[in-house]
């Protein structure tokens, strides 16, 4: 009785990444100390940030593969502005960077609520064509560091309590997501889709408007990523994150949502973030070489499906056991 | 196929039912864009009619194209294969590292085959003896695989390769008509025959449209599956090969984010994603549209990346556009 209450999933993945941390600092006892655990924490932040808009997506049976692509032209676009407009305020930036990625976001979701387009063909045409609208608008050319003006370069540094603002943002997109997918309409309508998207529509709920929802947070939180990012490694170019859209698809699938929808949590995306980037962060400190990255979490997804896939079959055996018993 | 009216009082949604008649002539669509776009390039560029230019045109969709097929069936089948481009980049890896040992051009293209095949089926084996989604499978392998390159290639590249093995992505078989495109030929009339003439086509059909009716009507589904990893294995194996003797030399990165375009290609030519439906035409024909539009644009010095818009419009525009003519004329009808 009291097994069944302990999330099963996310407590096996925490005690993963605790005994990764464990046998890191058998070979460097620096790397557990609280200051380079916030550096980790910061450099998972913006995997952590797409994380939880990708696995909205994934939870109404959707996928988002132009989440990279619309980071990469987000920072571009404010990027250029700042050159442009160095005087332009902060919060008017982060305003219009949120505003372009939800917009990005809705165009995705709109074919697929309105034209009924398969999520993957739509979301792998537009990451394509985002990625050819930055090489348009910058004509191939970088925007570095000089470039651009101290503040907006110095927001997502800035210590604000010993964390950097870019950590604060990823705490507080992680409460905010655990809030409304626990406490508010819209999340339990999200879940309601994925797990069985007829039976929602006679619950009154409109599965494509939904699923539209979850393309502009998804959205939403690419755009301010690509801010983030940006203004974090002070340069901006046509490539940026390239690739890094499976990285947060394999986060998701780590961290134990169901690709097939309806199944997952928020603290198994950010758990599942964590992972890849304690992954990263401990290859160079023990002494193996960042080559290995790709193999490693490869290996992490098969595995992660494989017990997932094993972990779910046997919760229903156990429904039956207990079924026969009763009789 | 010719009962419509009794499909219209068994579907009651108007709209998949005139959009599944104009799919039908998907393949006519497909060509009268190939033949605009063909005629645009004449017009656009003095260039392009010359028989070399339009011969070497085809490189920049054979190795793809190759891939394409076996995708097919297996998006047919209601599965997907994303490490495709990380099996070339093993494969090549592999056959990089025989011939450092001075592995001559059979061994080669054993290995390549070989090790393309071993790729197919370990995806093969999560997906059909552990029942996993293939899509996360294969999310999963592509790091794996392209992983495995990078560690034994790091920084670095192999070259080397004996001159014999250059016909492959070099060579001519006659005149004009490379060595890729015959092996592409052969390809896709192998392919065509096989899904469209064989019970193991229409098991594949069947799987995709109903895989628990396809079981109970006694097609080994998971056998199938099996088979169609390995053939998506074995054409990454040959495209390896091909795409190795073409550059010749292999980089841990080589065909970087080729399963995206090899997916691409696979939708455009009328494969539905969801399974079930589809033709090996349509995919020959896709990929000559997307050939000539890649080489079209190159000819007027249209930057690689911003080819990848036409493309991507390309993707969404052909699926979008029927959808949406389809739904104004339903809304004239009610109004």
């Amino acid at each position: 009785m009291v097994l069944r209450h302990i999330p099963i999933r996310e407590a096996i993945l925490g005690a993963a990444i605790l005994v990764l941390l464990g046998v890191v600092s058998t070979r460097y006892s620096g790397f557990i100390a609280p200051a380079n655990l916030a550096n980790v924490f910061n450099d998972t932040a913006p995997l952590i940030i797409l994380a939880l808009g990708q696995m909205v997506v994934i939870l109404t049976r959707c996928i988002d593969l132009s989440v990279a692509a619309n980071l990469a032209l987000t920072g571009m676009v404010v990027a250029m502005l700042n050159v442009a407009m160095p005087g332009l305020p902060i919060p008017v930036i982060l305003a219009i960077a949120i505003l372009l990625g939800a917009v990005m976001g809705a165009i995705n979701g709109l074919l697929v609520w309105k034209l009924a387009i398969p999520p993957i063909v739509v979301t792998l045409g537009t990451m394509t064509i985002f990625r050819g609208i930055i090489f348009l608008i910058s004509e191939g050319k970088w925007i570095n560091a000089h470039e651009m003006s101290a503040a907006f370069t110095g927001f997502s540094r800035a210590a604000f309590l010993g964390l950097p603002v870019l950590s604060w943002i990823a705490i507080v997109t992680v409460i905010v997501f655990g809030m409304m997918m626990s406490r508010t309409a819209l999340g339990r309508s999200i879940f309601a889709v994925g797990g069985n998207p007829h039976a929602a529509v006679y619950t009154g709920i409109n599965v494509g408007k939904t699923q539209f929802l979850a393309f502009v947070l998804s959205g939403a939180l690419a755009g301010l990523t690509g801010y983030l990012w940006v203004a974090r490694y002070a340069v901006a170019y046509v490539d940026i994150a390239r690739g890094f859209e499976l990285e947060v698809v394999a986060a998701c699938v780590i961290g134990g949502i169901s690709i097939a929808g309806g199944i997952g949590s928020v603290g198994g995306a950010v758990l599942g973030a964590l992972f890849l980037g304690v992954v990263k962060n401990a290859l160079p400190v023990v002494n193996i070489s960042p080559f290995w990255q790709l193999a490693i979490s490869g290996s992490a997804i098969l595995i992660a499906v494989a017990f997932n896939a094993r972990a779910g079959r046997s919760q229903g055996r156990v429904i039956l056991k207990s079924a026969e018993g009763s009789v | 196929m010719s009962d419509t009216t009794m499909t219209a009082r068994y579907v009651p949604n108007r709209l998949n039912n005139r959009a599944h008649r104009v799919l039908r002539s998907w393949e006519a669509l497909l060509l009268v864009v190939a033949v605009g776009v063909f005629v645009l390039n004449s017009f656009a560029s003095p260039y392009f009619l010359n028989v070399w230019n339009l011969s070497d045109a085809t490189y920049n969709f054979t190795e793809k194209g190759m891939i394409a097929f076996a995708m097919a069936l297996l998006i047919i089948s209601g599965e997907i294969d994303l490490s495709v481009a990380s099996i070339i980049a093993l494969a090549s890896t592999a056959m990089g590292l025989a011939a450092q040992y001075g592995a001559g051009t059979p061994e080669l293209v054993m290995i390549g085959l070989t090790v393309g095949l071993l790729c197919g089926a370990f995806n093969a084996f999560f997906v059909t003896v552990l029942g996993l989604p293939s899509i996360v499978v294969t999310i999963g392998t592509m790091s794996l695989f392209r992983g495995i390159s990078y560690i034994v290639l790091g920084d670095g590249a192999y070259g080397g390769y004996p001159d014999s093995f250059a016909w492959f992505g070099q060579g001519y078989i006659y005149w004009v008509f490379t060595a890729e495109i015959a092996i592409f030929a052969v390809i896709a009339v192998i392919y065509g025959v096989v899904l469209h003439k064989t019970n193991f086509g229409r098991a594949v059909y069947a799987i995709g449209n109903n895989p628990t009716g396809a079981l109970f009507s006694g097609i080994r589904v998971q056998r199938v599956k099996f088979i169609l990893f390995l053939l998506t294995g074995l054409m990454s194996g040959v495209a390896a090969i091909c795409l190795t003797s073409r550059l010749g030399s292999t980089r841990p990165s080589i065909a970087a984010g080729m399963e995206l375009s090899v997916v691409t290609m696979v939708v455009l030519g009328g494969i539905n994603i969801l399974g079930g439906s589809g033709s090996i035409p349509g995919v020959v024909i896709a990929a000559f549209v997307m050939g000539l539009v890649t080489f079209g644009l190159g000819l007027l010095n249209v930057p690689g990346i911003v080819m990848s818009i036409f493309i991507g419009l390309l993707l969404i525009g052909v699926i979008a556009l029927p959808r949406l003519w389809l739904m104004i004329a339903a809304k004239k009808r009610s109004a």
